[in-house]
């Protein structure tokens, strides 16, 4: 009974990184259309620029004294890198979808795997295909309770995530911009015809799937204490299945669905065998898309002409 | 009197090949010929691929996994009938091919089922979650054979030789099976089955409105050309003595996807082209080794940008030059295109 809490701790605090990342894809599958395969390389960035943000502001010196890093520089570092991944995700929309936006589906789609691939590939040339053993912004802590283990970082992730996700609901529900990126996944032309600036909408909306994805590639250097140029490929895949799960284009969905894979993969790697993690996500992904391909909180959208 | 016509032809076929490989033999050096052999096997895996991402505008990036599934299961049959075939024939070149060519057809098989056990939920909906979900089969498959004890694990699979598999591929059979696949890929696409994929891609609901079995179709389809790249798999595996999981990363996928890009989705010569492309680029780019990807990554984009239909688009070569009288069958569309 205690490994299953342990396991059902470790698989919400996992979760709630596939769901900051499900995010990303939910909100620009909703308007585009589009599977951002970039999205995952942006999580990866975001990692990095944490990474760096982190060296710079002296991380290491405060570990050599054996002293915490201050929350306000933690914070810095989670702030620095969101805005560098959202100034990513906005060129990224400029200078490849944009142009092919209004082509037939499949050439946004091969654009994107190509931003992904050069993403992946730039970023070994640049960071060094080594993983990297990410900085300790915060220090951990572990206690007890009723035997399950529980350390700080894991709680942080979770409230850290839970305090975006319920920033993005009010984002989205109450402001102006929110109520547009609403019209535009409704309907983009129509949208389009009330008089809303659609380049700017989609420019915001991929700023924020992006800087919400930065946000969980710190988390996720926390939780995994390595990173390296790659770890976009299988958790974004991961991220992608949890909104697919939840429902593409469904907010809520994504969340639910990251909490769900999250779960399912450490329960497949605690009573299982760990080597079916990552298989566990593709099982569910067939599944979904067999039993119940709007997903679980998604809408029936019939095709029209 | 038309069967004996096709006789004739596929003989004379068969000939010409093996008299190309006399002179190949006799022209270049085995680097040449490697090169040669490595072109081959890209056009076949160019021409299957294209059927599904271009004839019939599904796209799955993830084929590297079914060339996979071809090498593996080509190399394990052959490795287990070559004692019972040898037993029945007696050692000889017969007896090479007859194994070789069975073990080339079980890869195919398996790579086939493979891609109907993966294309059957993906592709009863729209076309992009297969790009998913063969992502993520391609990246599984890999797991798996890493951790597959029976074919060698990490190491990967070299039978139960020391000296490791038979090298039985050689000039003769890569392109004796690359041009049946053309022809067989050429004629599916001018059938009327080739007419309904082409419906598929540039608009799904009218074609399901015109009583097409799209759910039917794509998958045959896809499942045809999964076993192309188990061939092209068997192919490659018999070339280099064994088969290693990590000959079938994501690049390997990459790479095919850049071939059908570069030459013209949806058509056949186009794929030709871009098998041979990239075989050749491959081997200049030898000592740019880890910018090539960051390079085949901006060409792809650059492409969708600038011009998303290839060089070729959706023609063929032959149409280009009969181009005088009016527009050849199919009306080239300038994309490839599919439901709004």
């Amino acid at each position: 009974m205690t490994q299953f809490f342990q396991q059902i701790i470790n698989g919400l605090s996992l979760g709630s990184i596939y769901a900051l990342i499900a995010l990303g894809y939910t909100m620009v599958y909703g308007i585009l259309k589009l599977i951002n395969f970039a999205h995952g390389e942006v999580f990866m960035v975001g990692a990095y620029t944490g990474f760096y943000a982190a060296g710079a502001l002296g991380v290491a010196g405060f570990e050599a004294r054996n002293q915490g890093f201050p929350l306000y520089l933690a914070l810095l570092v989670l702030i620095i890198a969101m805005a560098a991944a959202a100034l990513l995700g906005m060129t990224i929309e400029f200078l490849a979808y944009r142009p092919v936006r209004s082509a037939p589906r499949l050439t946004p789609l091969i654009t994107a795997i190509g931003v992904s691939l050069f993403l992946q590939n730039a970023g070994m040339l640049l960071f060094s295909p080594n993983p990297q053993r990410y900085p300790a912004i915060l220090s951990e802590v572990r206690f007890e309770v009723f035997g399950v283990i529980v350390t700080n970082i894991k709680l942080t992730i979770f409230a850290v995530a839970l305090c975006l996700m319920l920033g993005l609901h009010l984002f989205v529900q109450k402001t102006w911009t929110g109520r547009a990126m609403r019209a535009l996944s409704f309907n983009i032309d129509a949208a389009k015809l009330m008089g809303i600036d659609t380049n700017r909408v989609i420019r915001s909306t991929f700023a924020i799937g992006s800087g919400l994805a930065a946000a969980g590639g710190i988390l996720f250097g926390l939780d995994q204490i390595t990173i390296n140029p790659l770890m976009g490929v299988l958790t974004g895949l991961k991220a992608f299945v949890a909104a697919v799960l939840g429902g593409i284009g469904s907010i809520p969905g994504a969340v639910v669905g990251g909490l769900l894979i999250g779960l399912a993969e450490q329960l497949t790697a605690g009573y299982l065998s760990p080597e079916y993690r990552d298989a566990i996500t593709f099982l569910i992904l067939i599944l979904i898309l067999l039993l119940k391909p709007e997903g679980l909180l998604g809408i029936v959208r019939v095709e029209k002409v | 009197m038309r069967a004996l016509i096709r006789i004739a032809i596929t003989g004379a076929v068969l000939l010409a090949i093996l008299a190309l490989q006399l002179a190949v033999q006799a022209a270049f050096t085995e680097y040449v010929q490697r090169i040669v052999l490595l072109a081959g096997i890209n056009v076949i895996l160019a021409v299957g691929l294209n059927l599904i991402n271009g004839t019939t505008g599904q796209f799955s990036i993830g084929h590297a996994g079914f060339m996979a599934v071809g090498a593996y299961g080509a190399a394990f049959v052959g490795v287990k009938l070559a004692t019972p075939v040898h037993a029945a024939l007696g050692p000889g070149v017969l007896a090479d091919a007859l194994i070789f060519n069975l073990a080339l057809l079980a890869g195919a098989l398996f790579a086939g089922v493979s891609g109907l056990i993966v294309g059957m939920p993906s592709l009863r909906l729209r076309g992009d979650y297969l790009a998913v979900v063969t992502l993520g089969f391609g990246e599984i498959i890999r797991i798996l054979f890493n951790n597959a004890t029976f074919l060698g694990s990490a190491t990967g699979y070299f039978g139960d030789d020391p000296s490791g598999l038979p090298a039985y591929t050689n000039f003769f059979w890569v392109f004796a099976w690359a041009v049946a696949i053309i022809a067989v890929t050429h004629n599916l696409t001018f059938s009327q089955t080739g007419r309904s994929l082409t419906a598929i891609r540039e608009d799904e609901i009218a074609a399901e409105a015109m009583a097409t079995p799209t759910t039917r179709l794509k998958v045959t389809a896809f499942a045809i050309s999964a076993a192309t790249a188990g061939i092209a798999g068997g192919l490659f595996a018999h070339m280099q003595a064994g088969v290693r999981p990590e000959d079938f990363r994501f690049e390997k996928s990459i790479d095919m996807i850049v071939m059908i890009i570069v030459g013209g989705l949806g058509s056949i010569s186009g794929a030709i082209l871009g098998g041979i492309f990239v075989a050749v680029s491959l081997e200049l780019m030898r000592d740019l080794q880890q910018y090539r990807l960051v390079l085949y990554a901006l060409l792809l984009i650059v492409i969708m940008i600038v011009r998303p239909e290839g060089v070729l688009g959706t023609r063929e070569l032959h149409h280009l030059f009969r181009r005088k009288k009016p527009a050849p069958p199919s009306p080239p569309s300038a994309t490839p295109t599919e439901g709004a």
